[in-house]
């Protein structure tokens, strides 16, 4: 029953996300063309850092399991309503991957000052052509922030 | 001949008509100024200037304009029922309206005073009286949202009220139906009024930092009708002032029977010297009954409190707590200028405006000035209290404001008209007509000690040729007047909710800087929150069911719910795990005899319901939230009463019932 399940998911995702992967790829490129003919205004865009009050965020190769932990919490309360751990899309996109596609001050950026990036970011003004719905801004502390990304990380693997 | 008789017509209808409009008062287009339209035209996207607070009258609801636009801004719930909002309706709201007498889902809601420190409005409160079944409500300005209801005993017809001191210390409400005390045996005679029935003017404190509410005390006078009140300020600190009529003590025909004197009175009030007198246990501590609500911004929850005892202070007593000023004719409006210097009586059926001087009044107290008692209480002499009378003002004086700058503004119901007049001279300067029969006026800050002046805003009782016609009943209009020339300017014409008596306006950013946006997760202490998505669940304890739901752009969690049998009581408990401004999610029941949720972010928020019959019935999104608002549903099936489906709840996937028949 389960594959049932699973197969009709798959078949509505593939239906709802129609070209959903091709214009992921797409929207890349769309997105440095866009960044050539840039009109004047959005010109200070950084689409690798986002817009926001992250400049810098340090990393280190290892995992702060703690933060991560608290990051999760955080996460099961304000994010997973809309996000899956894995590829698949619910009602935003699958969180699987999302820390090898973009920058970590991109992610703390784009949680924080959501509205401003949906408004700016070529990779996220894709997104929303294939979701169909803004991501709120969920009102994240810059503790909760960094926590989350941590749990990302661990999600997409680092140990 | 049909034509002729057609053109004979035509001619009598086109007379008809010119007539008609020959009868109306000059059109108002007259009286504005020429850039009236640029003065109240606030750009889209534009703030308005001012916040005006509205009372809705027999709506029981607080309206919220903003000034000089005149656009509506909100409708808060306060005393009645709003199934838009859930308000009384939802189980955290409910007990708000609850009283001595049950759960009341009406008020009549006349007066507003915004919470004052040092004589100047601070933007954290408003208060408003209930008329009906006396009671005062708190509205906090972050929220814009009803906080607190206290019910007042010994009372009826809480009019004189929700006046306030200098620093929000108290709340006043006096009564307009004089009543025999609760804790008497009140199943007199009617026309026993004399000996049985009694005014009482209650002092309800307002603990400084939390704004929590208490009847401090009650002072017990002769039966009579109080009206109107201000406290006073600067030198006249520590006193106030309440009008009253009836002093005829009637108690059948009063439209008759309570206007026969020439003079009613004004009653100045020593309230400190009250207040320390019951510090010192000289008031006499009596049996009641009264509700006192409040609603927690953590657990999102109201309760009500039944309160058991009161305070009285009987004057006769205290000779020296209240005086009794002589004022023409039935007086309405009793207003302090913003000196403290001065109190305006607006006798609603005289010709005249007298104005009394408090300093006047202190003499005359200290010297025993009288011209004899009133029920045991000390009348001062007409003269010896009074500063000046404003000659020939209009008819039917009823309410006064200040600009700050030495002006009075007064309206005349009776004569249809704003009338300006000189505190210091008391000469009239400038009459406007208003459309028609004002009220109330208000001006911002006009009842504190620094008014920011600028607006006048006239509340008509009668609107009639005004708006486009809707049938016998009309909204009732506002006036909004420019107050920073010489002469009075009309600038707008406006309708409003129920019916407007006072209002209240004060400058936007001193409200808007704190206005709340969300309500915090992390803070919420609701006892059926679901923290998280993961967290949902439905729980069956007896013939109770508690859905543990959240809502979120665009779904609800869970979505599809079997196990639920006819006549269980259904408590969705909904938390909205949004945490970003302006997205609340709705929530309705199909057959539901009940109102909606309109749940804010971050808010627990329940809806009861008792499913009458077998079948499926959808839940949904109230509220247009996102793109896929039209996605935002869900299923409850509900079974015949012993049915053995079990509990079952589930959300993108089939239940575990679905699943147990699909294998079969």
């Amino acid at each position: 029953m389960k594959k049932l399940f699973l197969m009709f998911s798959i078949a509505l995702f593939s239906a709802g996300c129609a070209g959903g992967g091709n214009s992921d790829s797409n929207g890349s490129t769309e997105q440095s063309a866009a960044d050539e003919t840039k009109t004047p205004g959005t010109e200070a865009y950084d689409p690798k850092r986002g817009e926001g009050k992250f400049t810098e965020v340090k990393i280190s190769d290892k995992l702060d399991a703690e933060m991560a932990a608290r990051g999760e919490k955080v996460a099961d309360l304000k994010c997973i309503s809309c996000h899956k751990l894995t590829d698949e899309k619910l009602v935003g996109p699958g969180w699987a991957g999302v820390t090898k596609r973009h920058t970590p001050e991109w992610i703390m950026n784009f949680m924080t000052n959501t509205d401003a990036m949906i408004d700016k970011d070529p990779k996220v003004q894709a997104m929303l052509e294939i979701c169909m719905v803004r991501m709120p801004n969920q009102n994240l502390s810059d503790g909760d922030t960094r926590d989350i990304l941590e749990f990302l990380r661990k999600n997409d693997g680092v140990k | 001949m049909k034509r002729n008789l057609y053109i004979l017509c035509s001619c009598a209808a086109l007379l008809m008509l010119m007539n008609l409009s020959g009868c109306k008062p000059k059109n108002a287009g007259d009286a504005t100024g020429g850039d009236a339209a640029g003065r109240v035209y606030v750009a889209p996207g534009k703030y308005d200037e001012l916040y005006n607070f509205v009372s809705g009258g027999f709506s029981g609801q607080v309206s919220v304009y903003g000034i000089p636009s005149g656009r509506l801004l909100r409708v808060i719930p306060v005393f009645s029922v709003d199934p838009e909002k859930g308000w009384g309706f939802s189980e955290e709201t409910k007990p708000m309206l609850n009283t001595s007498h049950g759960e009341i889902p009406w008020g009549d809601q006349h007066h507003l005073a915004l919470s004052q420190t040092n004589g100047e409005i601070d933007g954290r409160w408003l208060f408003a009286n209930e008329n009906n079944t006396p009671r005062i409500a708190r509205i906090d300005l972050k929220t814009f949202r009803t906080t607190e209801i206290i019910e007042i005993p010994n009372s009826a017809g809480n009019h004189s009220s929700p006046f306030i001191t200098e620093n929000t210390e108290y709340v006043v409400a006096g009564t307009r139906f004089s009543v025999p005390m609760d804790n008497e045996d009140g199943d007199v005679p009617i026309d026993s009024y004399k000996k049985n029935f009694k005014g009482t003017l209650s002092f309800v404190s307002v603990a400084p930092k939390e704004g929590e509410m208490k009847v401090a005390f009650q002072m017990v006078l002769p039966g009579m009708n109080f009206d109107l009140s201000h406290s006073g300020k600067g030198p006249s600190s520590g006193w106030f002032f309440f009008s009253c009529y009836n002093s005829e003590q009637a108690h059948t025909l009063l439209e008759v029977n309570a206007s026969k004197r020439d003079k009613d009175y004004i009653l100045a009030v020593n309230w400190k010297k009250a207040a320390e007198y019951v510090k010192q246990g000289k008031g006499k501590k009596v049996k009641a009954n009264y509700a006192h609500n409040t609603f927690s911004e953590v657990t999102h929850s109201a309760t009500s409190k039944m309160e058991t005892e009161t305070t009285l202070i009987d004057v006769k007593d205290f000779p020296d707590l209240v005086y009794m000023i002589p004022c023409p004719k039935s007086p309405h409006g009793c207003d302090v200028d913003p000196s403290g210097e001065y109190i305006v009586g607006s006798g609603k059926l005289a010709a005249l405006i007298p104005v009394f001087s408090f300093s006047k009044i202190q003499n005359a107290i200290a010297n025993k000035t009288y011209d004899g008692d009133y029920g045991g209480i000390p009348v001062l002499k007409y003269e010896a209290a009074l500063y000046g009378e404003v000659k020939k003002p209009g008819l039917g004086p009823l309410h006064t404001e200040f600009d700050g700058k030495g002006n009075a503004y007064t309206t005349f119901f009776i004569s249809s008209e704003i009338v300006k007049w000189n505190i210091k001279d008391l000469k009239v300067l400038d009459r406007q007509p208003t459309y028609y029969s004002p009220g109330h006026l208000s001006i911002p800050g006009g009842d504190t000690k620094k008014p920011y002046g600028k607006y006048l805003i006239a509340y008509n009782k009668i609107t009639k040729d005004r708006f486009l016609p809707t049938g016998p009943e009309l909204s009732q209009s506002a006036q909004l007047f420019d107050i920073s020339g010489d002469k009075m300017k009309l600038l707008l014409d406006y309708p409003t909710i129920g019916e407007p008596h006072y209002a209240q306006m004060v400058p936007a950013e001193l409200i808007a800087k704190n206005s709340q946006k969300i309500f915090r997760l992390d803070e919420n202490k609701h006892p059926y929150v679901t923290m998280g998505e993961k967290n949902s669940k439905v729980v069956r304890e007896g013939n109770k069911v508690h859905v543990y739901m959240t809502a979120m752009r665009s779904h609800f969690s869970p979505d599809n719910i079997e196990g639920v049998k006819v006549g269980d009581e259904v408590y969705f408990h909904v938390t909205n795990l949004e945490q970003d401004w302006d997205v609340p999610h709705g929530f309705g029941v199909k057959g539901n005899k009940n109102a909606e949720l309109l749940i804010m972010p971050g808010e627990t928020t329940t809806l009861k319901w008792v499913p009458e019959k077998a079948g499926i019935f959808p839940i949904y999104c109230t509220d247009f939230c996102s793109a896929l608002h039209q996605e935002m549903q869900g299923y409850v099936r509900v079974s015949v009463k012993g049915s053995k489906v079990p509990i079952s709840f589930s959300l993108g996937k089939n239940s575990e019932a679905a699943e147990e028949m699909l294998k079969k």
